[in-house]
């Protein structure tokens, strides 16, 4: 049963208010917890007249709160990215680093990580997100020359998935190489990355993060119509006006842009993009326009919840984020599967 | 009025149809007929611009297809498909609503939703408003699909957006399919109101010759990708060129008042000379 539109909005509201609540929860605990009053200070000491901040307050504001946001904007990214993905593929199964975009972002950041331990260069604001952005481009674009038929020139949609699958373990493996022959310092950065983390991050990242991440949901969500349209099919969609070639073009660069920025700072984070998009569905059915707001919020969320547990569960040590993501994504994922109500 | 001016479309080297030269007027219901592969798919599909043939142009009101944008297009030519799949779960009412997508911005206004329920009780399908598309069988969808596509040609008085605006194309590529027989008749009288709309240009393939006697007010024959007869259903369907384009031997039974009923013979009970035809072939 899919359900009215009213619900959806009540839907949506109570997702934004949990949103809040985990990012309250998610700047209080970590390895130190900090007190409302704690936080209250740290926050009135941002404004002019106030002291100085002290060590504490310093921590608070340098290094938790940056890695709240950073990880709200992330799972949003990533949950917009996954509805994307399954809507243009219309797929619930696909995942937003499916087209090679993931492997790729993380192969460039690989690339650059090994390369500035050669050559003497370190990360600087732009250079990272960039590298990772080239990484996921190529990738992209590699899957879809090699995934083109010969006949007609489109690519379809079951060539797209299983050379997306092959590309994936190439760049996955490159990724392996790199580490392998790197000088211990990079291979350790590599495989903590290449395993998702948000330990490095910074109020820059967050910059660089939020502009990709909001431009992104904005100007997708112009095209939640058009995805819409696709479900019935590219030939139905064309009757209704849509040129499917041109959306099928803006939805993968969208796509490429915002997951590349996410995995450039914070590593591969597998299972949100694919379980975000199913959840929603179960609750309020498929349309887009609700599914891309819906799985900002979602994403943003789980992801955060998913950070909290990485931060707690071996404290003060923390735990790769994308092991939790995979270690509750699976299980969730594996029983939405067996009690799914689609055809693949 | 809607003009096909010498359309060939090929595959390859393969021609699906050749020059193929057939115009529509208004008011009317067109029917297009012809045994598997003589091109009546492809003809729907060019005259309704998803194909684009190799030579020749599709006209309009006398403008060339190829000259009108993709959204503008969207707002006055509608096509039905045989059958149409959804990739997640929608409901009924969404379905029908993209009917409207060509007539609104992102969100759907008073106007749409207003349309939109008009639609849904002139077709009967009100009361699966709610229900998941995917569930309903294959009739049922149909009859969705039917108020999905004359939705977004649907035109009433109070609707600002339709004032002024010039013909409605509606295309239809067997809408037949998996209809019952009550279904089927039901369809085609509310196709045939609509046809009969001054601005609306309707042709449709059908594979029921019968059906097609019967509420077409035009006919189009194809046979291997060429017009082999156009005209009123007395007019084309002779039994000479049925037993030539189909293969098949015709009887002719009158009814009382539809005229008559088509009785159909496979060839090998047929006269001498239509098993020679079907050596040569």
């Amino acid at each position: 049963m899919t359900r009215p539109h009213a619900n959806r909005a009540a839907l949506l509201i109570a997702l934004g208010l949990i949103t809040l609540l985990v990012l309250a929860a998610s700047i209080r605990y970590g390895a130190i917890d900090f007190s409302v009053s704690a936080i209250a200070r740290a926050l009135a000491s941002l404004f002019p007249g106030q002291p100085e901040p002290t060590l504490d307050q310093r921590i608070f504001l340098e290094l938790r709160l940056p890695r709240a946001v950073l990880c709200l904007l992330v799972g949003a990214s990533l949950g917009v990215g996954g509805t994307l993905m399954q809507a243009l593929f219309r797929n619930p199964i696909v995942e937003p680093g499916l087209v090679g975009t993931s492997s790729g972002a993380a192969f460039g950041s690989a690339l650059f990580f090994v390369l500035g331990g050669v050559f003497h260069f370190g990360a600087s604001l732009w250079s990272l997100p960039l590298a990772a952005c080239l990484g996921g481009v190529i990738s992209t674009y590699l899957v879809f020359l090699l995934a083109r038929s010969r006949e007609d020139g489109r690519a379809s949609i079951v060539l797209l998935l299983l050379t997306g699958l092959a590309v994936n373990a190439l760049f996955m493996s490159a990724i392996g190489f790199l580490s392998y022959i790197a000088r211990d310092p990079q291979a350790r950065s590599i495989t903590f990355w290449s395993l998702g983390t948000l330990s490095g991050a910074s109020w820059r990242a967050v910059e660089i993060v939020a502009i990709s991440t909001i431009a992104g949901a904005v100007i997708a969500l112009r095209y939640a119509k058009q995805l819409n349209a696709l479900m019935i099919g590219e030939e139905e969609a064309t009757y209704l006006g849509v040129n499917v070639n041109r959306l099928k073009w803006i939805i993968l660069s969208i796509n490429v842009v915002i997951v590349a920025v996410a995995t450039a700072f914070t590593g591969v984070i597998s299972f949100v993009g694919l379980i975000v998009p199913h959840i929603l569905r179960m609750l309020g059915g498929a349309n887009n326009r609700y599914l891309i707001i819906g799985s900002a919020l979602l994403g943003a969320t789980l992801l955060s919840l998913a950070d909290l547990i990485a931060r707690l569960a071996l404290r003060p040590a923390e735990l790769p984020i994308g092991i939790v993501t995979s270690a509750v994504g699976v299980p969730v994922f594996l029983s939405l599967l067996r009690r799914r109500q689609y055809v693949f | 009025m809607l003009a096909a001016r010498n359309i060939t479309f090929r595959i390859g080297n393969k021609p699906l149809i050749t020059d193929v030269t057939v115009s529509f007027a208004p008011g009317k219901l067109h029917l297009v007929i012809g045994p598997n592969g003589a091109g009546k798919s492809t003809l729907i599909k060019v005259l309704a611009r998803l194909l684009r043939p190799q030579a020749g142009k599709v006209e309009y009101a006398g403008t060339d297809v190829r000259e009108t944008s993709e959204a503008e297009l969207a707002r006055q030519r509608a096509v039905l498909s045989q059958a149409v799949d959804v990739a997640f779960p929608l409901s009924v009412r969404e379905v029908v609503m993209m009917g409207r997508y060509p007539h609104f911005g992102s969100r759907p206004g008073p106007t749409d939703e207003r349309v939109t329920d008009e639609v849904m009780a002139f077709f009967e399908v009100t009361e699966f408003r709610d229900r998941n598309y995917q569930t309903l069988s294959g009739g049922e969808r149909q009859r969705v699909n039917f108020a999905r596509v004359l939705n977004q040609l649907w035109r009433t008085d109070s609707d600002p957006t339709a004032a002024g605006s010039g013909f409605r194309y509606l295309f239809l590529d067997e809408p037949l399919t998996f209809l019952d027989i009550r279904h089927q008749i039901d369809f085609m009288k509310k196709l045939r109101r609509f046809a009969n709309a001054a601005d609306a240009i309707t042709v449709g393939v059908v594979h029921d010759l019968n059906l097609a006697a019967r509420f077409a007010e035009q006919i189009v024959m194809l046979d291997d990708g060429r017009v082999a007869a156009a005209g009123t259903a007395t007019e084309v369907l002779t039994p000479d060129r049925i037993r030539q384009v189909f293969g098949v031997e015709p009887t002719f039974v009158p009814v009382k008042e539809s005229g008559v009923h088509l009785f159909f013979d496979s060839p090998e009970v047929a006269q001498t000379s239509v098993c020679v035809r079907g050596i040569t072939d």
